[in-house]
């Protein structure tokens, strides 16, 4: 913004701010930015390629940067592992009764995702590839929804020619065409409808979040602190009744269970040594493990980060406690 | 629409607040730096780890928006988006960036990823709406609801709500005690403000028999709140953001709550 500033006495009021009748003259705050600082802002990407910076990126690179990064969530080939978005596949889908939303079915610039992955990915490791790697991921994702060869190399220069398989499937809002004049009609206010049947019950589906009954006790308060922090596990770990092994074991009775004793589990080889060794997690260790996974047992495949406070460490593992083997 | 039913309007209804915002006005930073001819757009960018950013049209900066540094008379706080975050009265909550720290204002938009990919309305012919920032006129029965359950047995019972519209001011509130058949006009608590959420009461006498309780919203532009059917009759079935369907709980005899759906 404060770039613009020189600029302000001369063109610039004659366009848009001409019309503002309470247009006050400029206070003289604040200072033009410098070029670098503006640069070193300025990174967001745009459909016509303003703002891509010079690089390249292979198919073959991106591979191996998504296998590292980012597969653990969305899949070896962008698949999607469980809740995770798939990012290929689904072209065709969009009028279905199930439409799967994906890069490649979906989104309608190649931007996007370059902007998306450059300022947002790795989750939880954000803005940490290079602009080569976020070009090969780039690559590595066309790929995989089919609309590049294996051999494929993604740069600036040829960035504007890859074209989005759903690139006009968008329409801009027109709920003033197809909504307002529908639902603006005068409302009925008697004998509207012959009869009401219920048709669905939210009890029959029951999706409503664990731990939402008003419950004022200390224990519960304790517990449903725990079950708040246990929502960042949540996209690995399953827990209670019927819970399985997902990216990471199934969690219920893990409080004083031998460790790496879920069966079916490919533990990391550090976590099997551990077991072999017979260590059990004791509330103590598993606040450890919880507060540096990397640090308490080096080359867990647990990627995450741990848990900076001591308290939501301590609600965390009442709230596992809660869920005997 | 077809997404997930929660059993309560924490769940179904928590995603919006209503707050009285204190800031300098979008448009007196626009004015104070200039804008060039050209400009139709502002890329507006948090400080998150994600950085999220949104476009958002020159048009909508320079009506109504703010550059807000307290909230409710006291500091922002950190979850709101210390030390600035933007209000953009009316419009979806995406946009209202949070931990602003960069406005770029530019001749086009930027189509990041949640104006795109996500906060998009994907229709039953495959077409996908974008730029449906203004937020339609709807309503909810707060009490009683799957969390507010009566307890006080038969007699006189207060059913009350809140509805607002990002469009104008909420002219009126109806309530049907019987899943839509009929409808009462409900008092509203103050004379609506647009783009405000309002306070509705209906005083009902309740002889302790099933309720299938519904709100229907009004506002100054004529528009009435749409059933969760006359929406997907025109939206279809995967239109995820901007539901502002009527919503129904089941008020059984003993007085508890449920979140369901009605013909």
């Amino acid at each position: 913004m404060s770039r613009c500033r020189d600029l302000l006495i001369s063109a610039a009021l004659g366009s848009v701010l001409a019309a503002s009748p309470a247009l006050a003259a400029p206070l003289g705050l604040g200072r033009a930015a410098e070029p670098d600082e503006i640069a070193a802002w300025d990174r967001d990407v745009r459909p016509d390629g303003i703002g891509l910076p010079d690089g390249t990126g292979s198919v073959m690179d991106g591979e191996a940067v998504f296998g590292e990064n980012c597969a653990i969530c969305h899949g070896d080939f962008a698949e999607g592992v469980g809740n995770w978005p798939s990012l290929s596949g689904g072209q065709g889908t969009l009028d279905h009764d199930d439409p799967m939303k994906t890069v490649g079915s979906y989104w309608p610039y190649l931007s996007t995702l370059w902007d998306y992955i450059n300022r947002s990915k790795p989750y939880g490791n954000a803005q940490s590839l290079s602009t080569d790697e976020v070009y090969a991921v780039v690559a590595f994702l066309l790929y995989s929804n089919d609309l590049v060869e294996d051999d494929f190399v993604l740069s600036r220069g040829n960035f504007l020619d890859v074209a989005m398989p759903n690139a006009d499937g968008f329409v801009v809002d027109d709920r003033t065409v197809k909504e307002y004049p529908r639902f603006s009609q005068p409302p009925c206010m008697t004998a509207c409808k012959p009869s009401v049947k219920i048709t669905m019950r939210a009890a029959v589906l029951d999706v409503t979040p664990a731990g939402s009954a008003a419950d004022t006790g200390e224990e519960a308060q304790v517990l449903a602190a725990g079950a708040q922090v246990f929502g960042k596990c949540k996209a690995c770990h399953q827990i209670g009744q019927g819970a399985g092994h997902k990216i990471g074991p199934a969690l219920t009775g893990i409080v004083n269970a031998p460790v790496g004793a879920g069966a079916g589990f490919a533990y990391s080889r550090p976590m099997l040594a551990a077991a072999r060794a017979g260590l059990v997690w004791t509330k103590q260790d598993l606040a450890g493990f919880l507060a540096s996974p990397k640090v308490f047992m080096k080359g867990t495949k647990m990627s995450f980060v741990g848990i900076k406070e001591q308290d939501d460490i301590k609600a965390l593992i009442a709230y596992l406690s809660s869920f005997p083997g | 629409m077809g997404g997930a039913q929660l059993n309560g309007a924490q769940f179904t209804h928590g995603m919006i607040h209503n707050m009285e915002y204190t800031g300098v006005p979008l448009r007196a930073l626009l004015d104070e730096a200039g804008i060039r001819l050209g400009a139709k757009w502002l890329y507006v960018e948090g400080a998150d780890a994600a950085s999220n950013g949104r476009s958002l049209p020159l048009d909508k900066a320079l009506d109504d928006c703010l550059v807000a540094f307290k909230a409710n008379g006291e500091a922002l706080r950190k979850e709101h988006g210390y030390p600035v975050r933007l209000v953009v009265p009316g419009w979806e909550g995406n946009l209202w960036i949070k931990w602003l720290r960069r406005i770029e204002v530019t001749d086009g938009p930027v189509e990041s990823r949640e104006e795109t990919s996500k906060y998009s309305d994907l229709l039953g012919d495959g077409i996908a709406r974008k730029w449906t920032w203004e937020m339609d006129a709807k309503s909810v029965i707060t009490s009683p609801s799957p969390q507010m359950p009566v307890t006080h047995g038969t007699g006189p019972l207060v059913i009350t709500g809140l509805a607002w519209s990002g469009r104008g001011a909420i002219t009126g509130v109806d309530v049907s005690v019987d899943g839509g058949k009929n409808w009462q006009a409900a008092r509203l608590a103050a004379a609506g403000q647009a783009k405000a959420v309002n306070r509705f009461y209906l005083d009902y006498d309740w002889d302790g028999g099933e309720m299938l309780l519904q709100a229907r919203a009004r506002d100054d532009t004529g528009y009435v709140q749409p059933t969760k059917d006359q929406l997907r009759d025109v939206r279809g079935m995967n239109s995820v953001y901007h539901n502002n369907g009527i919503q129904t709980w089941w008020v059984k005899p003993d007085g508890r709550v449920e979140n369901v759906e009605v013909s």
